[in-house]
């Protein structure tokens, strides 16, 4: 079943690592951008809960593959050149970006009300009573939320191989379309589930280890 | 201290403050009653802006409020707000609480903070609880923190906005003697409450409100032994039989 299991575990492997960097460094992209998202969500200016609201339209109902392809095939065209990585890094970080500003303004929506009017009731400002008192009980309630999301895009950078970045999904389509036929169909399919859970597992742990370590008695 | 004058306050069709005049003056205890709904607690949220009223002017020592931003916040910090259900900040303890506003609005030392906070939390019988979370302490107790983290700003003005309403009936008194040794010492308070005994020991003056409307403005004992107006002899007559 496993022919030429020591190739086969190689190009995997290749393709595991490419699939979490690709997911690590987008999701850092993705947390400052929902980051952005969510003060602007809350801030007491009109425009900018205009430019949020419109942000997170667009990428939360625009197709990822489609977000990918404009990127990589339009933006060239007028001119803004960029290696396959960084469209794929780029298109992954914002789409994701959209889910986590919705993720954490409904962590903050979920602190009580009264928590934001005792903190400008002691003088805080806009920004202080967010950051030190709003965006840190948040922040605790979006952890297991921000694991799922941290999950979705593992599975979502499958999408990139369409721009030609050689992740996961992509190593095990070339491994099955191998013009010497040296590798077993299901070998390959359970090389790369196997890898996907691995991945998985290992993210959930750190997402639960995370959310324990910022645990606080309520 | 505070003037009102002709203010409005609506909430959709709701005429929540019809017409609004009260001064307190520097070191006055003015407490206000009234039935549910009436408007006190809202009208108390109007002094340091929590609402926004639709007309009329508020000022706070001698200044009127602020529209937004900076000088709002700094108005905030030298009045003092005592909520209903307390709203420590839960995921600090009860020292950081107490902290929090000296450090990050006036600025001051770290250690001095810290000892400031702790002579509040002694004199509100909580000495002991400085490191624990609210969640650890009982309604009455984190009440009492509450009001030492508004004290902790060495405010103008004190405002309570019910501080009782949500406590076991055990722990109303713990609060209502703090609130009375602050009377004594000369803070100028505005205080919401239903709490008869209280407005009759700590009181300059008892505002009694309905409908929106302030409808008598008494001594505590004009007010509670000869009332003037039907409508707080009637209030007076439900709250007082038992």
């Amino acid at each position: 079943m496993f022919d030429n299991f020591d190739l086969m575990v190689a190009a995997l492997w290749a393709g595991m690592r490419t699939t979490v960097w690709v997911t690590l460094a987008s999701y850092a992209i993705a947390l400052f951008i929902g980051m952005i998202l969510v003060v602007m969500h809350v801030s007491p200016a009109l425009p900018a809960r205009w430019a949020a609201n419109a942000y997170t339209q667009l990428f939360r109902n625009v197709p990822l593959l489609a977000v990918l392809f404009i990127m990589y095939f339009g933006l060239p065209s007028v001119g803004i050149v960029a290696d396959n990585w960084v469209w794929a890094l780029l298109g992954l970080g914002m789409y994701t970006g959209a889910f986590v500003g919705e993720t954490l303004r409904s962590g903050i929506n979920s602190i009580p009300l009264g928590q934001a009017e005792a903190a400008r009731s002691i003088g805080l400002t806009f920004s202080q009573s967010l950051g030190g008192v709003i965006l840190p009980q948040a922040v605790r309630v979006v952890i297991p939320p921000l694991g799922s999301l941290l999950i979705a895009l593992v599975k979502n950078s499958a999408l990139v191989l369409a721009i030609g970045v050689p992740e996961l999904t992509a190593q095990s389509r070339r491994l099955i379309e191998d013009t010497q036929s040296r590798f077993d169909l299901w070998g390959v399919i359970i090389g790369v589930t196997v890898s996907y859970l691995l991945i998985a597992f290992v993210l959930s742990y750190l997402v639960r280890f995370v959310e324990k370590r910022t645990a606080f008695v309520r | 201290m505070v003037t009102i004058s002709g203010v409005n306050k609506h909430f959709g069709e709701l005429h929540a403050l019809k017409d609004i005049d009260l001064t307190v003056g520097d070191g006055e205890v003015v407490v206000l009653i009234g039935p549910s709904g009436s408007g006190k607690s809202t009208l108390c949220r109007t002094i340091n802006r929590l609402e926004v009223v639709d007309s009329g002017t508020i000022t706070v020592d001698g200044k009127p409020l602020p529209a937004e931003g900076r000088a709002l916040a700094n108005l905030r910090a030298d009045v003092g707000m005592v909520f209903q259900h307390f709203n420590l900040f839960a995921h600090l303890t009860v020292m950081q609480n107490i902290t929090l506003g000296p450090l990050k609005v006036r600025r001051t030392p770290k250690a001095e903070a810290n000892e400031r906070a702790r002579q509040l939390l002694d004199r509100v019988g909580l000495a002991d609880k400085a490191d624990v979370y609210p969640s650890q302490l009982s309604g009455g107790q984190q009440q009492r923190v509450a009001i030492a983290r508004g004290l902790a700003m060495d405010p103008k003005l004190m405002m309570f906005d019910e501080p009782t309403s949500a406590l076991d009936p055990e722990m109303i008194n713990e609060v209502l003697d703090v609130m009375q040794d602050l009377a004594r010492e000369g803070m100028t308070m505005v205080v919401v409450t239903h709490e008869m005994g209280f407005a009759r020991r700590a009181a300059n003056r008892v505002v009694f409100m309905a409908e929106g409307q302030i409808v008598e403005t008494a001594t505590p004992d004009e007010f509670f032994d000869d009332p003037k107006t039907a409508r707080a002899q009637d209030f007076l007559s439900k709250v007082m039989t038992h």
